[in-house]
């Protein structure tokens, strides 16, 4: 994805070369980008109305697998919670469109604004419990703002809103704006993702999510970090509930708020592989994949997904990108790769 | 007056909330693992009551003596077969196995015994009670408290004047010093999840006779019995009761002042004991 970099060795008598990135992963950022210019191109020729609708639910569930590998496999928080900022993402653009009256991409963006704002205060709150207490907190939270949610004055109660920006508004139009911004807001996710990774508070995530007490003694701001890619993960847990709004037109508590959503998030990071960049893409995909095909069996499904996610937990806890690409390579450059010197 | 009873009646449903807990904060204690699978355990051992009252028209409270027993072995089994290699891979994965485990559990409850709402009759008993100067306490509820109490206690007893319970806590402290003494740490976890699992199944047959479950009210028994441990001290069994009851009490009180606010309350006492003592009420008063 990024022209190699290299560094030289301190000792320059062993002469070993260190390289990040290099052709094997400008080959593989083509190919992603490819794909991405042929998804921005295909509503055009190749797919039905449908189609690009469910592919918003792609693009969403993209942005809900990157944002909940950075706060887990990054940051060591493990969240069961995230239906908290999805919700009030939901919730958020429909109230920021019709009452406040913004275009929708803009109140798509300002719903995830809101949603990490929101985040900041109730990390103060959950950061008090640590490891699986912290995943239930954040649970509770998310229960919280249901019942709120429903409480609250003008937010529909049980049955929820229907969002009317788009009255008057031609389907095609209106498809066609919320599978651009879905698109656009995917690909930007991604991309945040690796550069923040790529910087210097990447670099300590990486240690803190080898170990927390160790990257503390050597000066990592573990409690900074883990906050700032709380904070972060629910803002993209707000785009993607906006999303998941205005291309379902409307929200009620029981779905926006569902514990299922956590259900699936888990289930892409860990499918695709904890930890990586490209481990929750391909988990996204193949989720999305096994929803289309197995979507009518209802709760078998489910119990599928449950199963598979336990026994990749147990037999291959890298994921299937890690069982892919073996910690050898990687489409998004983070680690540097030492080689001997040629003879 | 009615304040008065608001608060007892909360005395009650925490009885029923500690009792849900103290599996939740056994299996924490020993082995640092939060079950996410602890609700959905706790409706299928309900689940389990009604089928067998229904099929052999067993007295409700007799299938006590089937459904414990088969739940420890089931907790047995999960944590020899699932959470011990899970805790292999780091504290991440017994966490998400467990919630594998409780996605698997609630849809193969819904796909046995659909999504409707049941009940395990117990014929008079849920409407007699005991008249206090004209509070009305529920009979089933104050045996629901008497038994909390009493599993709590025994659990106390066990853990520390047993030898497996003195195995358990070794363990616990030290799982390499406890192999070096000749205790096999994998059954130890075993055995510890399995009594978690065996009160967790008395408090899911209990729960069925008094409220009207559903494959998915595993959700809101997770949550309860989380709030009541937190509320109450991680690792202290006594810090789980008191947390039980003021859970209980919250949400009676709360449910006093709107029906719609009984739940919420509940959630705001345990965020208010969060921001004010993170520690919990009685944290580690007793070793557990």
């Amino acid at each position: 994805m990024s022209a190699p970099t290299t560094l030289t060795p301190m000792s320059s008598a062993t002469d070993l070369k260190v390289v990040r990135g290099g052709w094997p992963s400008l080959a593989g950022g083509g190919v992603l980008a490819a794909i991405v210019v042929f998804l921005a191109a295909a509503p055009w020729f190749v797919f039905s109305p449908g189609d690009v609708t469910n592919l918003v639910t792609l693009f969403a569930l993209i942005i809900l697998g990157t944002t909940w590998n950075l706060m887990a496999g990054y940051g060591g928080l493990v969240s069961i919670g995230q239906q908290a900022f999805i919700g009030a993402g939901g919730y958020g653009v429909i109230k920021l469109a019709d009452v406040v009256g913004l275009p929708i991409p803009v109140a798509v963006l300002a719903a995830g604004v809101v949603c990490a704002l929101l985040a900041l205060p109730t990390s103060f709150l959950l950061f008090r419990l640590v490891g699986g207490y912290f995943a239930i907190g954040t649970w509770v939270v998310a229960e919280v703002f249901k019942l709120v949610t429903q409480e609250l004055p003008g937010f529909g109660g049980g049955s929820g809103l229907s969002l009317t920006a788009f009255q008057g508004v031609d389907r095609v139009t209106r498809i066609a704006t919320v599978y651009y911004l879905a698109l656009v807001l995917a690909v930007a996710v991604v991309l945040a993702t690796y550069l923040l990774m790529r910087s210097r508070v990447g670099l300590g995530l990486t240690a803190i999510r080898d170990d927390s007490v160790a990257a503390a003694s050597l000066g990592v701001a573990v409690r900074r970090s883990q906050r700032l890619v709380y904070v972060a993960a629910s803002g993209g847990a707000g785009l993607a509930g906006a999303l998941i709004a205005v291309n379902g037109l409307r929200v009620s508590p029981g779905s926006m708020f569902s514990v299922q959503y956590t259900a699936f998030m888990i289930f892409i990071v860990v499918i695709g592989g904890l930890g990586t960049i490209e481990g929750p893409i391909l988990g996204a995909v193949i989720f999305f994949a096994l929803q289309q095909l197995l979507d009518a069996y209802g709760t078998w499904y489910l119990i599928a997904l449950g199963a598979i996610a336990i026994a990749v937990v147990l037999l291959a806890p890298r994921g299937l990108w890690g069982l892919a690409a073996r910690g050898r390579y990687e489409i998004f450059p983070l680690g540097h790769r030492v080689h001997p010197p040629r003879q | 007056m009615d304040w008065i009873n608001a608060v007892l009646q909360g005395f009650l449903l925490g009885g029923q909330y500690a009792l849900l807990a103290c599996g939740l904060s056994l299996i924490f204690g020993v082995m640092r693992i939060v079950n996410l699978a602890h609700g959905v355990l706790a409706v299928a051992a309900a689940y389990l009551a009604l089928w067998l009252v229904q099929q052999t028209g067993m007295p409700s409270f007799l299938t006590i003596v089937v459904v414990v027993p088969v739940l420890a072995a089931v907790g047995y089994a999960i944590q020899r077969g699932l959470f011990n290699p899970a805790l292999r891979h780091g504290e991440l994965s017994p966490l998400l196995v467990s919630f594998g485990l409780a996605v698997i559990g609630a849809n193969l409850l819904q796909e046995i015994f659909t999504a409707d709402s049941r009940k395990i009759s117990i014929g008079d008993l849920s409407t007699s009670a005991v008249d206090l100067g004209g509070l009305r306490l529920g009979v089933f509820s104050l045996i629901t408290l008497v038994v909390a109490v009493a599993v709590i206690v025994g659990l106390q007893l066990y853990l520390s004047h047993t030898r497996i319970g003195r195995a358990m806590r070794a363990t616990k402290d030290d799982p390499e010093a406890a192999t070096l003494m000749g205790i096999d740490e994998r059954h130890m976890y075993a055995l510890a999840t399995a009594i978690a699992i065996g009160t967790v199944a008395l408090a899911g047959v209990f729960l069925g006779m008094s409220t009207q479950f559903s494959p998915t009210y595993g959700d809101l028994v997770l949550i309860f019995a989380f709030e009541a441990v937190i509320i109450g001290g991680l690792g202290s069994l006594w810090g789980t009761l008191l947390g039980g009851l003021v859970l209980g009490v919250a949400q009676t009180v709360g449910a006093q002042i709107d029906p719609a606010y009984g739940v919420l309350a509940g959630h705001l006492v345990f965020l208010v004991v969060l921001l004010l003592r993170p520690q919990g009420l009685l944290p580690k008063a007793v070793v557990a």
